[in-house]
């Protein structure tokens, strides 16, 4: 018999795997209307969808997961944010350092969807021309109040443009990490970073719970 | 939502002030930038402490008992000045047309939003800019320099550090010689900007592995990002350096 946790472990492949579908049939696609699509989807889902708004955690991962992850080169993030240490790493600590930052960042990611009420997505013009094989686009995040800053890196790739890094308010969060990371292995080395996010993915699933 | 009227009142830490500083990117530009880690990460740590104690369970209560509606008007009333400061600092930086438009939008809430309490210049498409003194050295060609926790007042940098007397003079303190009216209009300013940033904070509880250094590294890339206009230019480094390496390269040479 099927356990809950394989049938649930097959939707999401079923999900992954149906994005990535959709990610090679709009790989001629251009950088800006990619972003703008996958940011309305999202949004989208998030309003059309109660429970998310009410912070059910696991709805919104797997939310972001089949719309957002496909699109995302996570490798390439998380080298970055590692840094010089990366090539340090074996090929499992590797996998391990990118498996618990996708967890800590989906799961913030998560959090602030579950906040979307009213918004919509407006794109900035572009710089850069079309031949560029990294770009920046940007975007707001318009609600009420004062619009919120969100821009993107991405990289040109045979299954069409990847994000490698996101700008929120002026931050780039690849680089808001580096320091810190940086830090962590020189006190532990490359498994003292990875206990120390196995821990903080851990403390804020427990505090996610009781929100 | 209300970070850049914070950058106009510079108080507390989370995601307000920032300094643009040249150097960020590679592992160890934090520690150029922050020289003075040691006593900073006390400051820091006393800050939280008070936080935690005082700042935080009041703008909670603050949050829970206050409708939005007024929360918002509180909010507006204390961004009304700022825009005034905004108009002076964009005609410092050379920005005159921004820096009309800063007028127009202190026009349009004095008129037509109560004397600031709604921001009916927003809803017309006049958005605010929240320039300040800060951002006017930065484009004047004034760099970030040390990254500095103050007491109380949060993270920020010599530079910020410069502007901050100016800046704390721009607040709705200025309507009134009662002392009293000073104190609660500044205790009010504190507690419903807390109450703003009870999402952010609780959001870098869960994000940052170590609150000190995110919360640095983010101050300063996002007051850098500032002084450009949310547009600064790339700053050139070593970061793509390991991500250009071949996948699963554990086996490359390390320099």
């Amino acid at each position: 018999m099927l356990s809950r946790r394989t049938i649930a472990t097959g939707l999401a492949a079923l999900a992954l795997a149906l994005g990535t579908a959709g990610v090679q049939a709009q790989a001629g696609k251009a950088p800006d209307a990619l972003i703008k699509e996958v940011s309305t989807d999202v949004l989208d889902a998030v309003k059309a969808d109660k429970t998310i708004q009410t912070g059910d955690v696991g709805k919104i991962i797997a939310l972001v997961d089949a719309k957002v992850m496909p699109h995302v080169n996570f490798q390439r993030m998380t080298a970055s944010a590692v840094g010089r240490y990366w090539r340090q790493a074996t090929p499992d600590q590797q996998k391990r350092l990118q498996d618990e930052f996708k967890t800590l960042l989906v799961r913030t990611y998560s959090g602030a969807l579950a906040q979307v009420k009213d918004q919509t997505v407006q794109l900035k013009p572009m710089r850069g021309g079309a031949d560029d094989s990294e770009v920046v686009v940007r975007t707001e995040v318009r609600g009420k109040g004062d619009p919120i800053q969100l821009d993107y890196r991405l990289e040109k790739s045979p299954a069409g443009w990847k994000i490698y890094d996101v700008n929120v308010l002026g931050i780039w969060l690849v680089e808001n990490y580096r320091n810190s990371f940086a830090q962590e292995i020189s006190a532990g080395g490359i498994d003292g970073l990875i206990a120390k996010m196995v821990e903080r993915n851990k403390s804020a699933a427990a505090g996610g719970t009781k929100s | 939502m209300t970070l850049r009227r914070l950058s106009s009142v510079a108080l507390l830490g989370a995601a307000a002030l920032l300094a643009g500083c040249a150097t960020t990117g590679a592992p160890g530009a934090g520690v150029r930038a922050d020289p003075w880690e040691g006593w900073n990460r006390k400051v820091y740590a006393f800050n939280e402490g008070l936080d935690e104690a005082v700042v935080k369970p009041v703008a909670t209560a603050y949050r829970d008992a206050v409708p939005q509606l007024v929360r918002t008007g509180v909010t507006n009333v204390f961004a009304h000045l700022g825009d005034v400061w905004s108009a002076i600092n964009n005609m410092l930086q050379g920005k005159p047309g921004d820096g009309l438009r800063d007028v127009m939008r202190f026009g349009t809430n004095t008129i037509f939003g109560v004397a600031g309490l709604f921001d009916m210049a927003t809803e017309a498409g006049l958005e605010r800019q929240g320039e300040d003194f800060g951002q006017t050295l930065g484009v004047w060609g004034v760099g970030a320099g040390p990254y500095i926790v103050w007491p109380l007042l949060g993270p920020s940098s010599l530079r910020e550090s410069v502007a901050l007397p100016l800046e704390l003079q721009v607040s709705p303190t200025l309507y009134t010689d009662d002392r009293g009216a000073q104190v609660g209009i500044s205790v009010l300013q504190v507690v419903n900007t807390r109450a703003n940033l009870l999402g952010a904070t609780r959001m870098l509880d869960d994000i940052a592995l170590d609150k000190y250094s995110f919360v640095r590294d983010g101050y300063l890339q996002r007051r850098r990002s500032l002084v450009y206009d949310g547009d600064p230019p790339e700053v050139p480094d070593d970061k793509d350096d390991a991500a250009e390496a071949p996948s699963g390269s554990a086996s490359a040479p390390s320099k």
